[in-house]
């Protein structure tokens, strides 16, 4: 066991736990964001760089701190290590030049985008980035590319997280894609613009953080504060059939998997729950997806308030009055 | 019983002979009125004469094209998300080939609705809208008998090729630094 410091918040970990899955375990108050990094996909995370933090003590045994920033999604934790996330300025700095980064290419089509609303890089840019861009170059441009019938691929999108190769090479069989080229000139394709043709390929839409790799089915159907999420599940005889439903009216518009709190999905489906089974009678309704009250997805969707009665006494804290203000 | 010390004691004066002449209290009286002949008017000769609105009022509303008469909105949904009375509805579809002329992105509002009767026209769209596609303009809502009539579609907020509507006095100055 290993105990580990992050943001001044200790957390005891197994050994071989990465800095990021401590700082997980803390809460999502220390976590750092990332981009590529994917706990369901081996070999994910590193090519990014949105989850660096400062480590300020390296171990017991060795206190000197580490001297570069270190991407926490890659980085063993130590007995004794000390980690500085949002409370280091270095982090803050560096986070700020990451999302620079990512965003050279990026088109900044959110208007257009079906991802709008929840797209990881936009909640990345809108904490962490600045409101200007600093390159005089033009933005890479891509032909529009097509994956068979259900994706679409916008390559100015993409960041090259390299999370949909690995979907590709681990929950499918037989990898009809993955990335050409290097460099600047590195694209996401398949081979000869191959058609995807998976029974879980449809997953690369839902493990993609931009909006990079959408639904067909639902392009520019709505925009996702519109549609309502509700949890449900079907006996599915290749997957585990637990989806979300994103209803507009009594129509369901969507069909992706469950996210987490981390916005990775829990189980991946199969494409027929994805884009073949739209209609409320091929599902078992569990109840409204829940939503944390800061995303755009719940805005206008309304909540029943807590009964005085349900309140727990310990819920109710005074609120603390701020030093030098007059009652 | 006295309740409060408001009341006041009416005295029933005997009026003096000036005041009993009453003709000097007609000529300041009169010399009011003849005076306001020659002041400016408070009102106007509607609608021959129409004043001039401030250049924040908020009336009713515009889509605006681009100076090659494309449409500007791209139903990205700000302006549904932003409104406050839940006024606004759109459709979203995809641009074809050969309407690059209509619509100035590859994705186009297809429906677009407002309800007058919903509206606070409290301007919120006008400062969500990325595109500068929806203005408040002084145009006033006209009355109308029926209420689905309120019901505002695209025919009624695109504004029309022959006849642009000049917004640059709410075009938004501010720049972010």
């Amino acid at each position: 066991m290993a105990k580990v410091t992050i943001d001044g918040k200790t957390i005891e970990v197994p050994d071989g736990t990465t800095i990021l899955q401590a700082a997980r375990m803390i809460g999502p108050d220390v976590a750092p964001p990332t981009m590529c990094y994917y706990s369901k996909l081996k070999t994910s995370g590193g090519y990014c760089r949105t989850c660096l933090v400062e480590v300020t003590k390296g171990s017991e045994k060795d206190p000197r701190p580490m001297p570069k920033l270190v991407a926490s999604c890659r980085t063993n934790v130590m007995d004794g290590m000390e980690v500085g996330n949002i409370t280091s300025a270095k982090v803050i700095e560096a986070r700020k030049g990451v999302v620079e980064f990512l965003l050279l290419n990026h088109p900044l089509d959110c208007p257009i985008c079906d991802q709008a609303g929840e797209c990881h890089l936009q909640d990345l840019g809108y904490e962490h980035g600045s409101a200007k861009t600093r390159t005089d170059f033009e933005r890479r441009t891509f032909e529009k590319i097509s994956l068979g019938d259900k994706i679409q691929l916008h390559m100015t999108r993409c960041i090259l997280c390299y999370r949909c190769v690995k979907v590709a090479d681990q929950i499918t069989d037989g990898r009809v894609h993955g990335v050409m080229n290097r460099g600047d000139h590195s694209e996401i394709s398949t081979y000869i613009e191959n058609v995807i043709d998976n029974d879980f390929s449809g997953n690369v839409i839902d493990v993609c953080p931009v909006g990079a790799l959408t639904d067909k089915t639902f392009r520019f159907k709505s925009r996702v504060w519109f549609t309502k999420p509700v949890n449900a599940h079907r006996d599915c005889e290749k997957c585990s059939g637990k989806v979300n439903l994103w209803y507009k009216g009594e129509e369901v518009l969507r069909v992706t998997g469950r996210k987490d709190q981390w916005g990775e999905v829990e189980e991946f489906i199969c494409n027929t729950c994805r884009f073949d089974k739209k209609q409320t009678s091929d599902w078992t309704i569990e109840g409204p997806t829940n939503i944390n009250r800061h995303s755009v997805i719940s805005a206008n969707h309304y909540q029943v308030l807590k009964k005085g009665s349900e309140f727990k006494l310990n819920d109710i804290k005074p609120i603390p009055l701020i030093e030098g203000e007059g009652a | 019983m006295q309740l409060t010390n408001r009341s006041k004691v009416v005295t029933k004066k005997e009026m003096s002979f000036m005041e009993k002449l009453y003709l000097p209290a007609i000529v300041s009286g009169l010399s009011i009125t003849i005076k306001h002949l020659f002041k400016k008017k408070a009102t106007l000769r509607y609608p021959e004469v129409t004043r001039e609105f401030a250049p924040v009022y908020r009336g009713m509303h515009v889509l605006k094209r681009d100076e090659q008469g494309r449409e500007n909105c791209t139903a990205c949904g700000l302006c549904a998300v932003a409104c406050p009375a839940e006024a606004i509805t759109m459709d979203a579809a995809e641009r074809k080939k050969g309407e690059e002329n209509l619509y100035r992105e590859e994705k186009y509002a297809a429906k677009y609705e407002i309800n007058m009767l919903r509206c606070i026209y409290c301007g919120l769209c006008e400062e969500a809208c990325p595109k500068d596609a929806i203005y408040l303009t002084d145009r006033i809502v006209p009355s109308e008998y029926a209420r689905d009539t309120f019901v505002y579609g695209k025919d009624l907020l695109v504004e029309k090729m022959d006849d642009r509507i000049d917004v640059s006095k709410r075009k938004k100055s501010y720049h972010i630094d």
